[in-house]
């Protein structure tokens, strides 16, 4: 996409970081001082001395912005390497949700069985409610709970997206 | 094993180990001043002589200090605050030096890391605060981290594009034992790029080879990059015959008196500069960062031209501007690239059409955009332009090595517009931030890098009043620093904005009640000096000049002079106003525009 494309676009963005104190505070600092968009953020220690954190960050804007997000990022001291995962390649997004179903009857069975068909876990359950387990990319998870909306949604926790590019590629 | 080594087993109280690695970075100045938590780091530069501490009168001034110092030396300037209210009143100098890209390193006193969070005596969270203040920030929580941090942070402060680094140090650390490190060679994470990618040096080539229309701006990125990119730089313009345009932060990398140079662009700068952006067909752009002050109105900006960028910052390019060719690479190393490919290439220019070009250009400066008229008799009002240059050519009669900081406002454009830098680093401004109070304390730590210079503060008489307690510091260290005062009794930058764009509706922009600027001179031990018209002018100036210590010269200048050219926000290049003496119109704002800073 040419610098000058004013279109929108979402990005799938992770960043390697040194896993120390103030280093989320100073990603998130960066993106609402300089007015980028965060639409979904995961962060956890990726290597097994605990040294580095990978985030990912959901954003969007224009080619330029999301060029401008990446300099950003990468000018951080503590950071390591980005990766824009949407323009480098074909890449998985995933992301957990508990979803959490009040009702009874009816709806309670109809749940259940859309659950079933979503390949959804039962993993908490009571005479009136279930919670739900499900991981997926973000739109299954946002087509699911567009569908418990009239079978008695309750309450909804999402992880937000974890991503890695397809095949060999690493960042 | 080496002396360092075996040392660097031992222990030592934090501050001990504090000092010694400063000492181990270059430091050879810090200013500062005292408080609670960093008392163990002034009973330990008590016992030593290798570091010299300057007391100022405020922690903002201490920063702006070692900016002046860390400007016009290129090294790491030292600050050091206390807590709570030391570090908050430090901020105003740390965003400063993040904005114009000045390397600093900003060490904080911190409550014992047992009552951090607890809302101790001046405690403050000054990592917090600080974070999008600074480049980077730490806080030490562990002794053996400590000797480690401090050579990271000057590592971090110098490297890639410069900028402030504190360091938050808490009591604790201060007093309690701690180990020695020496320097490591590579830092982790953070190595910035500063070798230019070949195939975009030669793509650059082609393109400058074959422009009809040339043009190269640049900024305070080659005088980061030092000295010697400010040479590269000049022999470059001057192989290609290009003409050549600096941003406010970048004056004197290129010499202002060669025909080549066009004079700064942007805002309030000269007819032929913003012109030959607007008209050019091949823009090289070196360290400089497409400011909103320099491009006007942007989708109006430079429309024709193909954009080369050279720039250690990968966020400066495509920032504001998208360009064709980015160059990832510290000034000094494109530069060089730049020249042996240039050279390399047996392709000519387009030479009758860079001559054509050239005429357009000495057209546009027949206009003599910075023209103004000063009326010589007796008794007449001082032009604050006249006031500039007059201090330009009687202090090259001194021929003293020239240093000038300035203050925030008309004076500081004039300053820019009429007194012509010849080398780098001899011009120290507040450009990204626009800090009013910068000046004085600015000159204060250039002259104590330059004891033998002469140091010359241009302010306004609002501006000043903003670090004038800094007087004091001068007088202490005996600094002969010369504060010159166009004083026009407003905050004239505001005035003309009202003049121009709110119906001459002076709100608050009048300097009421002003001290007597001699008196205040005489009271900090410095002398006054005061010219209320023309033919006082040049006695006051050689006198100033001549006197042994700090001097404030106050200035009477004319009151209604505006800054001129001036390209109103929401403008392009080629909307320019003129001044009274091309027979100024109003600004024509566009609501758009108005609401624009
Ligand atoms: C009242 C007022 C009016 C102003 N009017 C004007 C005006 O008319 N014209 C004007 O020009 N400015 C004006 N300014 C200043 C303006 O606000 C900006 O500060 C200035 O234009 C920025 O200069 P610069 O582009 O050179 O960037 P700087 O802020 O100096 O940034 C330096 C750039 O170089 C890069 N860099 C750093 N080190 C290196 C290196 N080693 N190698 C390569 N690149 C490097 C950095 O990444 C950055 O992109 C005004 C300011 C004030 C307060
Ligand atoms: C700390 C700070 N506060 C406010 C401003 C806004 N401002 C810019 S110029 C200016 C007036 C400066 O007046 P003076 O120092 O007399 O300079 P002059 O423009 O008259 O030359 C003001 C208030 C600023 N730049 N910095
Ligand atoms: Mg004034």
């Amino acid at each position: 996409m040419p610098m000058t494309d004013t279109t929108q676009r979402s990005a799938t963005i992770s960043v390697l970081v040194d896993n120390e104190s103030g280093v989320l505070a100073r990603v998130i600092g960066l993106f609402s001082g300089r007015g980028y968009n965060i639409d979904s953020l995961t962060v956890a220690p990726v290597d097994q001395e605990g040294r580095l954190s990978r985030i990912n960050v959901v954003t969007s804007g224009t080619a330029m912005v999301i060029e401008q997000i990446k300099a950003q990022l990468d000018r951080l001291v503590p950071v390591h390497r980005v990766a824009d995962l949407t323009k480098d390649g074909p890449h998985v997004a995933r992301e957990l949700a508990l979803v959490k179903v009040i009702g009874a009857g009816e709806k309670r069975v109809e749940a259940l069985r859309i659950a079933d068909t979503f390949r959804a876990r039962v993993v908490d359950t009571t005479m009136e409610s279930f919670v739900f387990e499900l991981t997926g990319a973000p739109d299954k998870i946002d087509a699911f709970i567009e569908l418990m909306r009239d079978l008695g949604l309750a309450e909804v926790s999402r992880s937000g997206v974890a991503a890695l590019a397809r095949a060999k590629r690493v960042i | 094993m080496s002396a360092t080594q075996s040392q660097a087993g031992q222990m030592q109280a934090g501050a001990e180990i504090l000092l010694r690695a400063l000492k181990d970075q270059g430091v050879e100045v810090v200013f500062g001043y005292p408080g609670g938590a960093v008392l163990p780091i002034y009973d330990a530069l008590f016992n030593q002589n290798a570091i010299r501490h300057i007391l100022v009168r405020h922690e903002q001034a201490a920063v702006h200090a070692a900016e002046g110092y860390a400007r016009s030396t290129g090294k790491v300037g030292c600050v050091l605050v206390t807590s709570g209210p030391g570090a908050t009143n430090a901020v105003t100098g740390l965003v400063d030096a993040l904005m114009d890209s000045i390397p600093i390193v900003c060490l904080t006193g911190q409550v014992p890391t047992h009552l951090i969070g607890n809302d101790a005596f001046q405690e403050a969270d000054t990592t917090g605060i600080t974070r999008p203040a600074t480049k980077h920030n730490y806080l030490v929580k562990r002794p053996e981290d400590l000797a480690r941090v401090v050579h990271e942070a000057f590592y971090v402060a110098r490297s890639g594009r410069p900028g402030p680094v504190v360091i938050d140090l808490p009591k604790d650390i201060l007093i309690g034992p701690a180990p020695y490190t020496e320097a490591t060679v590579q830092h982790a994470s953070y190595r910035p790029r500063t070798e230019p990618d070949p195939d975009q040096i030669a793509r650059a080539v082609a393109l400058l080879k074959q422009a009809k229309r040339p043009m190269v701006y640049t900024g305070g990125g080659v005088i980061n990059a030092g000295p010697e990119a400010a040479a590269l730089l000049t022999a470059f313009v001057r192989e290609t015959g290009f003409p050549i345009t600096q941003t406010l932060m970048g004056l004197g990398a290129y010499p202002a008196s060669d025909p080549q140079f066009l004079g700064m662009l942007g805002m309030h700068g000269t007819y032929e500069a913003n012109l030959a952006m607007h008209g050019c067909d091949v823009l090289l752009a070196v360290g400089a960062r497409f400011d909103d002050r320099v491009t006007g109105r942007l989708n109006a900006f430079s429309p024709e031209s193909r954009k080369i960028h050279i720039d250690i910052d990968g966020s400066s390019i495509n920032k504001n501007v998208p360009v064709e060719v980015p160059i990832i690479a510290d000034a000094g190393r494109a530069m060089a690239a730049l020249m042996a490919a240039w050279n390399a290439d047996p392709r000519q220019t387009d030479k009758p059409a860079l001559t054509a070009w050239w005429r357009q250009i000495d057209q546009w400066r027949e206009k003599q955009s910075l023209r103004f008229s000063q009326d010589k008799t007796k008794g007449a009002i001082i032009k604050p332009q006249y006031a500039i240059r007059r201090l330009h050519e009687i202090s090259r009669e001194f021929g003293r090595e020239t240093y000038v900081t300035t203050e925030v406002g008309q004076h500081q454009m004039w300053a820019a517009q009429h007194f012509p830098f010849e080398k780098p680093n001899r011009w120290m401004t507040s450009g990204g931030l626009g800090t009013m109070g910068y000046g004085l304390p600015a000159a204060m730590g250039v002259q104590i890098a330059h004891p033998d210079a002469l140091v010359v503060d241009i302010a306004g008489e609002a501006s000043i009043l903003m670090n004038i307690q800094e007087m004091g510091t001068l007088a202490q260290y005996r600094l002969p620093v010369k504060v010159f005062i166009l004083n026009n009794q407003y905050m004239g930058m505001v005035r003309q904005w009202q003049e121009l764009l709110h119906g001459s509706r002076y709100s608050e922009s009048y300097s009421a009640a002003l001290p007597d600027f001699i008196k205040l001179a005489d009271s900090f031990h410095a002398k006054g000096l005061r010219a209320e018209s023309v033919d006082q002018l040049d006695d006051v100036i050689r006198e100033m000049l001549a006197t042994p210590t700090a001097v404030i010269a106050d200035i009477a200048v004319d009151q209604a002079e505006n800054v001129f050219p001036m390209i109103p926000s929401g403008a392009a290049h080629d909307e320019m106003l003129l001044g009274p003496e091309h027979g100024a119109t109003s600004a024509g704002v566009t609501d758009a525009g108005l609401a624009l800073v």
